[in-house]
């Protein structure tokens, strides 16, 4: 009974065996680091690339050029009976103002073709500018004020020296004729660089130094409501029902199976269905964030859904059998217990979901949401786009400000991207638990 | 097997029981060594609490209890001693419908809590496990606090008309559960930051403050250091005077320290059942003779 066990080899052989392919295995672990350490070296080379790229590019989009113009607010051009009748003051001439002052800075200019030439230095926003600031304040008529207007796309492009001025006059978009006139500016103090607003409170517009993401960031916001008033609540629900409720059976494996496929579904599949269904169908208006939403939402859902169980299925059993042990219904046990201590976790997956749909464009594409649009959307049944379209459609212009301002809104959706990320992440360890 | 005489116990009514069992899902070929084990000693008890007879438990096609018949006396500390694995804790579960939580787990056969029929359909187990309370084997008490913890249960069956009607419950239970010392100065610290020991001591107070009739222990010390232990021992003498507790355990002197009767199982059969000191000094079964003088276990 009690006889000592032989050992399989003597003592003396075991380490000088182990000795022996110590060095290997050694050698080993070294290489596998050092692949690990030369895939992320190479994969941190490749985002630090592109951000570089991308913020190399689209920086100077974030400051426009602006002229100050010596504008005289004639009132026989602007209100010629006096009456100062708010319908007149809206309906004046105004680029005439802005024509007369353009002249009056350069006297010597004359012809047509130079003229013409003279007043395109100025954003065609300079009139608006000036009738909205009359309407603001009658009392400037009659009067002569300094006011800074936007300079054109093409000005603000060879200010910010993206246009090469040695080069032959055929072969850039600004003539020698125009840089004489902005080095005289320049000289007279005339022209200044400011912080681009205009990018963040305009929509659209075919003008590079009058487009704005406001319009496209609108539209993501209202795209984005709509997906996660829907997803997040029937997401939750969902999982919650086949983690907790659902019977476990051929028709539950075969619903999770097909969650599972819906997620892997290429995008633009979803857009299809949605011009199908909620256009065609149903009759819902074309570009609207409403039918944007409800695309993203098939497409989050199975992302909510997914880590909403796996968040679930993270909460011990041990919770659970108290709970129900306490004389807890099922559904008190998953509201009072299970669901709290699951939220963090769904919250998470569902940020991450939602991050992902903040950058889809190819479904939106199919419903129309890629229509050009200049004003701002106010609701979510107005005509829309969203950001990562806007992108693809400034991508397409040839100016070379919209190359910027791509940029520009590249950056933008990027930082909402890291910061939902930075979200999920937060939440993730603010909330993580150990039993 | 035995040569001491069997009191042959036949289930009281085996016609109704058996007629709940939709057949023996096991294939002859799968029975080991033998069907099934009757069970030597007096099941019956003058002045029951719950009476459990011909309980057959089956995990899908396994059957892990083989037709278990015993009564569990009022304001009486019983034991179930026996092998991993022998079905001690599933028989545990059958008292307050735990098993009904586990997909695939079916329980035949008839268990009455004071006469009622506790599978019975119009009964609701919201109402069974609020009369059979639980403390598991691994403390789990709810990540929330120490309070929460304790008032959770009054909370849901609404046992409690106001704020100040919940704090003296908490609190009685605390006390009664020998813990309100260790944790009156923290009552709105989570419970799960508090030692093995007394986070058992938190669920046995959350057992009792819903005032059970029953409280079901399966292993509450198995996890816990001997000091923890010998607290919780105390604490099972001092309960019995208000409630019936059935304890699984793996420790024979715990069992021969807190339990009155004593149940021993293997291999999904109630072997013997007894008063406790006469299973521990004058075991009847070869089996129980085994395994209490620890040839296996
Ligand atoms: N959830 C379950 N599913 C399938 N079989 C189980 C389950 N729980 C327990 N069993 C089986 O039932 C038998 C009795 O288990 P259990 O009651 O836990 O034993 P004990 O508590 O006495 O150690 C064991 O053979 C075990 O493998
Ligand atoms: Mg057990």
């Amino acid at each position: 009974m009690n006889k000592p066990i032989a050992p399989a080899a003597p003592a003396r052989d075991i380490k000088a065996i182990v000795n022996a392919g110590l060095a290997h295995r050694h050698a080993a672990e070294r290489r596998f680091r050092l692949y690990g350490l030369v895939a992320i070296s190479l994969g941190l080379a490749f985002v630090v690339l592109m951000f570089a790229s991308i913020i190399s590019k689209g920086y100077p989009a974030f400051w426009q050029t602006y002229i100050e113009l010596p504008v005289a607010f004639d009132a026989a051009v602007i209100d010629p009976e006096g009456k100062r009748d708010p319908k007149v003051l809206e309906n004046a001439d105004y680029a005439a103002l802005v024509r007369a002052s353009l002249r009056s800075l350069f006297p010597q200019v004359e012809g047509r073709r130079d003229l013409r030439a003279l007043y395109a230095l100025a954003s065609s926003s300079a009139p608006l500018q000036l009738r909205a600031a009359v309407l603001d304040n009658p009392t400037l008529i009659g009067s002569t004020q300094p006011v800074w207007v936007l300079a054109s796309a093409t000005v603000d492009t060879f200010v910010k020296g993206n246009i090469d001025r040695s080069l032959d006059e055929t072969l850039r978009p600004i003539k020698d004729q125009d840089i004489a006139w902005v080095d005289k500016l320049r000289a007279d103090d005339r022209l200044e660089r400011r912080f681009n607003s205009i990018l963040f409170n305009h929509g659209d517009s075919r003008e590079p130094e009058q487009a704005g993401i406001r319009g496209a960031l609108m539209g993501s916001f209202y795209t984005l409501l709509v997906t996660f008033l829907l997803s997040f609540p029937i997401g939750v629900a969902t999982a919650v029902y086949l983690e907790e409720f659902a019977p476990k059976n051929r028709w539950t494996d075969l619903i999770e199976v097909n969650i599972n496929n819906l997620a892997a579904v290429p995008s633009i599949v979803f857009g299809l269905l949605g011009l199908a269904v909620f256009i065609n169908f149903f009759g819902l208006p074309r570009s609207a964030p409403l039918v944007g939403g409800l695309v993203l939402s098939l497409m989050t859902l199975p992302v909510i859904i997914i880590a909403g169980r796996a968040a679930l299925t993270s909460v011990p059993p041990s919770i659970r059998e108290a709970a129900l042990g306490m004389g807890a219904s099922k559904l008190q046990m998953v509201g009072h217990h299970v669901l709290p201590l699951a939220m963090p976790g769904m919250l998470t997956g569902s940020i991450i979901g939602m991050a992902r749909a903040l950058g889809e464009s190819a479904p939106l594409l199919m419903i129309g949401m890629v229509a050009f649009i200049v004003d701002i959307p106010k609701g979510m049944f107005d005509p829309a786009t969203v950001l990562p379209v806007q992108i693809y459609l400034w991508a397409d212009l040839p100016e070379r400000a919209f190359v910027e301002r791509t940029s520009a809104a590249i950056m933008v959706l990027l930082a909402f991207m890291i910061l939902m990320n930075g979200l999920a992440i937060i939440l993730r360890k603010r909330f993580e638990r150990r039993w | 097997m035995s040569t001491t005489p069997l009191e042959i116990n036949t289930p009281l009514d085996g016609a109704t029981t058996s007629s709940r069992a939709s057949g023996n899902p096991l294939s002859s070929t799968q029975i080991t060594d033998y069907d099934h084990r009757q069970t030597v000693g007096k099941i019956t008890v003058d002045n029951p609490k719950m009476t459990c007879r011909g309980v057959n438990v089956y995990y899908g096609a396994k059957q892990a209890l083989k037709n278990v018949s015993l009564d569990i006396g009022a304001n009486e500390v019983i034991a179930f001693i026996g092998p991993s694995g022998c079905g001690k804790s599933t028989f545990l579960r059958c008292l307050n419908r735990m098993n009904d939580t586990i997909p695939g787990c079916r329980v035949a056969g008839e268990i009455r809590l004071d006469q009622e029929d506790i599978y019975d359909r119009s009964l609701d187990v919201v109402q069974l496990r609020a009369r059979v309370g639980m403390v598991f084997q691994k403390p789990n008490p709810f990540p929330k606090s120490i309070y929460e913890n304790v008032a959770y249960g009054p909370r849901i069956h609404g046992m409690v008309q106001n704020k100040a009607e919940l704090d003296a419950l908490v609190i009685a239970s605390l006390e009664r559960a020998g813990l309100l010392k260790e944790v009156e100065k923290r009552l709105e610290e989570p419970g799960t930051g508090l030692s093995g020991g007394q986070q058992q001591r938190l669920c046995i107070a959350r057992a009792i403050a819903v005032n059970p009739e029953v409280i079901l222990m399966d292993e509450p010390c198995s996890a816990l250091d001997p000091i923890a232990t010998a607290k919780i021992e105390e604490l099972i003498d001092e309960l019995r005077e208000n409630y019936t507790i059935v304890i699984v355990t793996h420790s024979m002197q715990q069992a021969a320290r807190v339990s009155q009767r004593t149940a021993y199982f293997h291999l999904g059969d109630l072997i013997e059942i007894g008063e406790t000191d006469q299973i521990f000094t004058n075991p009847r079964h070869k089996l129980t003779e085994d395994y209490i003088t620890g040839r296996f276990g």
